[in-house]
């Protein structure tokens, strides 16, 4: 295949798509499918039939819509008209007066239209509309057209100052330039170069690479082939984990597919850019996401972190020059390129371009995956997207970037979502969890929680963060337990400091975020707990353990 | 310590070997010094019944492992000033403590010592005081001031500590401490 | 081969010191003692105890100077009263971690561990004590495991791994849990792969691997893994 057989294939796929009148999106991923998804697609597939409306109507397996908590999502174009909670009785009734009579059903359409309105779908634009496993599709909405634009009219340091232009910061946690990093690689004169995207997404809770993966499997290659082609490296990694089998499922697929058509290994399209992808399958621990971690896992070894110096950029993958880039951060390349970084750079905040992805979940009506632009507020996030909290609850706080983020009080509602000011207020971005608390919940509890998630997934390796923790978790477990001390607040706070400042990796070094921030925003409840045995929420039990009871 | 008036010093034996004691003893002619500004006025070495008021310094040796031995720690922390722990034992559980790492040690100890190990009487004792279900060192129970590790603590880090307070100065345990 | 020198400042000292090296090896050339369990020189630096964490002037974070390359003009302070509270809060997690009861250990007045201790000052351990019970293992002929005294610094596993070359040791499980086990996590005298060859018991800081009946003293090495390279490299 040649750079022209892609624009030609885009053009007769089109033409295909445009012989449909109807487009019934079915969202097929791991929200939905638990669902009923499947039946689901069988049922609009056998109606289509039924109605021998098979000319005009599409059927397509997509990835997510978006509305994950009112799975199976169906969504009907022309009109982007979106069905919740279909069963397959209800697809029929849906082609019948939908499709074929043209009346959509009214009382089963999502009713959140405010849930849309602030996003803005970037890297996920073509989730949900395009089938996933046809990178026909893909390529019908453009796809892998940037790097055509690549190969025939950039130099990979073009290539590199459209990134740098464009302002994207690394979207795996610690918003790192991409532009920077890439050119650390592309600096580093030795081969073999490798690059490893980040799919591992340890935080409980958070599923939106997964997602991602899910819907638009090519725009994470994609991603990966102009990297490689703007630092001029030999092989790339996909390291994800292996508790997510249909991502798993689609980006091998997405890899045969992607090489069957000479988009991946040698010569690709004709040219002399060579470059290969393989998955490399994690077993599902935290610590694996770091970026030394994932190194030697991917090396075959324990997921241990080591320190830095020497960086990944100047000795990776066995001890080569090692670009390690987060998936949502790859996704966004070839819309980088085919508009450009200028283009990029005027979407969201100024210090922060583009947007991010966040699983919003916990305590508001409408959670789900979500896009939104850099630098809108958690206010906006939460009640205008979000719908506010459900049953007459109050809004308590929120917990933004997953078991080491923080917990951020109503006060700090109107805080923008950027990487700075989210740092600040002693959060981090984390790689996309945002989780709504209501009043039922006990903060000091939701901290334990988070505590117990750190020691769980510490991997042992160095002592603030393997035995510092575990104190942290002991104590409390004592204050929970009714037996906490005022003591116990400042021990808290001296060990927070200790384990940030001591340990090794990331994991050690935000694991102390819950803990700072509850006591910061909610350090009345600690108080409550430890002077008068009084759980506002009434979570924590106060029952005394052995020790205390005997002197 | 400003006055004339000699300091009172008490010590005391929970859950130890005495060895602490013979460090104690063993401190030589610091002994000679101490005793013309200490009033030793409880402990193993004086014949008094019950822990007086208002001791200036008390040095305890020993882990804490029985019910009574809780209470006279205690006792002795409401009418002493200064309070030192003296050796591993009161430092650390050391020994006495080694039967921690064992499930329902309590019963454990008492079934091997006076059953299994016994010739006779195969009867464990209902008249000793009640066992804890695990051997705490001393500031897990109390607030200690000062600690001296060792097992036993060396004789000259115990003369150290005890001039230095005597001479009202806050004895520094870097480079001195001798934990084993 | 032509290396480059480089001028630094460790606390009040000037030094000049060969392009490479890490701010803890340069240290000790010059005698400067920054405090250290897992570093053992001739062994890869795995950072992870975290005792030899410095300062450098005009960076807010904390470095391991086992793993941190010298630059020219650094200003390295490695002896801060926030580094030695850091220092000594390591040492008591450390020992309230495992079972660590100096007088009836092997190791008493031979262990790393104990002596750091009584240094830094560290006259008590103000964290709850853990009174482990785990596996010890003296199934082989005269080569002891205990994990109760074990601070998994890993010295074993990379002596084994890249001097002898032969990688009979290794970790299982994670954080608290971690365990250094044998071969397959087989009994030692199952393990097929060790060579009996001691350099564990060597190197180990405190007295978790040990050589049955002889005195610790006697066993310890701690310069027997740079040793080895130095031949190797002639
Ligand atoms: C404990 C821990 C877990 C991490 N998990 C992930 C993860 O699951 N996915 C990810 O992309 N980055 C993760 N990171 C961040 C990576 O170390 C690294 O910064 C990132 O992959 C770099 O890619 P980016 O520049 O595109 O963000 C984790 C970091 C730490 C400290
Ligand atoms: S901080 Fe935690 S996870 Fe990271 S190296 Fe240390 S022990 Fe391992």
């Amino acid at each position: 295949m040649k750079p022209a057989d892609i624009i030609h294939l885009a053009e007769t796929e089109l033409d295909a798509q445009r012989s449909y009148k109807h487009r019934i999106n079915v969202c097929c991923s791991s929200g939905c499918i638990p669902f009923g998804a499947l039946k689901v697609l069988k049922a609009f597939e056998d109606a289509v039939k039924e109605f021998g409306v098979q000319k005009e109507c599409k059927v397509a397996r997509t990835g997510c819509i978006g509305t994950c908590s009112v799975g199976p999502a169906v969504m009907i174009e022309p009109g982007n008209y979106l069905y919740q909670s279909v069963t397959p009785e209800k697809a029929r009734e849906i082609v019948r007066d939908h499709v074929v009579l043209g009346l959509p059903v009214k009382d089963m359409l999502y009713g959140s239209k405010a849930y849309f309105e602030k996003q803005h779908r970037l890297v996920m634009k073509n989730a949900g509309k395009i089938d996933p496993y046809r990178i026909e599709d893909y390529i019908a909405a453009g796809g892998y057209s940037a790097l055509v634009k690549c190969l025939i009219k950039m130099s990979p340091k073009d290539v590199i100052d459209e990134v740098w232009l464009s302002g994207l910061r690394g979207r795996g946690g610690a918003g790192f330039k991409i532009g920077q990093k890439w050119t650390f690689v592309a600096r580093a004169h030795r081969s073999p170069k490798y690059i490893v995207a980040n799919l591992d997404e340890g935080d409980p809770g958070v599923f939106a690479n997964r997602t991602l993966a899910e819907a638009d499997p090519h725009a994470i290659l994609e991603g990966m082939l102009i990297a490689a082609y703007a630092t001029e490296a030999n092989k790339g990694y996909i390291y994800i984990r292996a508790e997510y089998p249909l991502a798993v499922d689609t980006l091998k697929k997405a890899i045969d597919k992607a090489k069957a058509m000479n988009l991946i290994g040698q010569n690709i399209l004709e040219t002399s850019f060579s470059f290969d992808i393989e998955l490399r399958l994690g077993a599902g621990a935290f610590v694996a996401g770091e970026e030394t971690a994932i190194l030697a896992s991917v090396e075959g070894n324990r997921a241990n972190p080591r320190p830095r110096p020497p960086y990944p950029a100047a000795s990776g993958l066995w001890k080569s020059p090692t670009l390690i880039d987060n998936v949502e951060t790859l996704a966004n390349i070839p819309q980088i390129i085919s508009h450009g970084g200028l283009w990029f750079s005027k979407i969201g905040s100024p210090t922060c371009s583009g947007t991010k992805c966040f699983s919003l979940t916990g305590k508001v009506n409408n959670p789900g995956l979500i896009e939104v632009p850099m630098g809108i507020t958690l206010k906006e996030v939460i009640y205008d997207i979000g719908g506010g909290v459900p049953d007459n609850k109050k809004f308590k706080a929120v917990l933004v970037g997953g078991p080491s983020g923080g917990c951020l009080p109503d006060t700090m509602l109107d805080l923008p979502i950027d990487y700075e000011s989210l740092t600040k207020a002693g959060a981090i971005m984390g790689s996309g969890g945002i989780v709504v608390i209501d009043e039922d919940s006990c903060m000091v509890d939701t901290a334990k929680f988070f505590i117990d998630f750190c020691v769980e997934e510490s991997c042992g390796k160095c002592t603030p963060c393997r035995v510092g923790l575990h104190k942290i978790q002991e104590t409390y477990a004592r204050i929970i337990g009714g037996v906490g001390k005022p003591e116990d607040i400042q021990f808290l706070r001296s060990s927070c400091g200790y384990i940030q400042e001591a340990s090794l990796c990331g994991l050690g070094q935000t694991a102390p975020n819950p803990v700072l921030t509850t006591m910061r925003y909610f350090g009345n409840e600690y108080n409550e707990h430890i002077l008068q045995k009084k759980c506002a929420a009434g979570k924590c039990s106060f029952k005394h353990n052995v020790k205390e009871a005997e002197i | 310590m400003p006055t004339n008036a000699k300091t009172k010093l008490a010590t005391m034996w929970l859950s130890g070997c005495s060895g602490c004691h013979m460090s104690l003893l063993d401190i030589d002619e610091v002994l000679l010094d101490l005793a013309k500004k200490i009033q030793l006025v409880y402990g193993p070495l004086v014949d008094i019944k019950n822990f007086p008021e208002g001791v200036d310094v008390t040095l305890i040796e020993g882990a804490v492992a029985n019910k009574e031995q809780v209470e006279m720690l205690k006792i002795a922390r409401e009418r002493s000033r200064i309070l030192i722990a003296m050796g591993d034992c009161a430092v650390t559980g050391n020994v006495p403590a080694l039967r921690n790492s064992f499930e329902d040690s309590d019963q454990a100890v008492l079934q091997r010592e006076f059953v299994e190990n016994s010739d006779i009487q195969q009867t464990i004792p209902t008249d000793v005081p009640k066992l804890l279900k695990k051997v705490y060192p001393l500031h897990e129970v109390v607030k200690v001031d000062f600690f001296i590790p060792g097992c036993p603590p060396p004789a000259g880090n115990i003369a150290y500590v005890l001039t230095e307070l005597l001479a009202g100065k806050v004895p520094l345990m870097e480079n001195k401490s001798k934990y084993g | 081969m032509t290396t480059k020198t480089v001028s630094l400042k460790i606390d009040e000292h000037e030094i000049t010191a060969q392009e490479g090296k890490s701010i803890l090896e340069t240290a000790i050339e010059n005698g400067i003692d920054i405090p250290h369990l897992c570093f053992l020189a001739g062994l890869t630096k795995t950072g992870a105890c975290r005792l030899c964490i410095v300062e450098l002037k005009g960076q807010a974070k904390l470095f391991a100077s086992c793993s941190t390359p010298i630059s020219d003009g650094m200003e390295v302070i490695t002896n801060s009263e926030k580094l030695k509270a850091y220092r000594k809060n390591t040492i008591q997690l450390l020992l309230s971690e495992r079972t660590h009861v100096c007088s009836v250990c092997v190791a008493n007045k031979n262990c790393e561990l104990q002596a750091l201790a009584d240094k830094l000052g560290v006259e008590h351990v103000a964290f709850e004590r853990e009174w482990t019970s785990e596996n010890v293992d003296s199934s082989h002929p005269f080569l002891v495991i205990d994990r109760n005294r074990c601070i998994l610094c890993t010295r074993c596993v990379r002596v084994c791994d890249e001097i002898e070359g032969v990688h009979a040791l290794d970790l299982k499980l994670r954080g608290k849990d971690s365990q250094i086990i044998v071969d397959f996590d087989d009994s030692w005298d199952k393990a097929a792969s060790c060579t009996s060859c001691r350099k564990c018991a060597k190197v180990c800081p405190v007295g978790a691997i040990y050589v049955e009946g002889e005195p610790l003293s006697e066993t310890k090495d701690t310069g027997i893994a740079d040793f080895v390279l130095s031949r190797r490299k002639k």
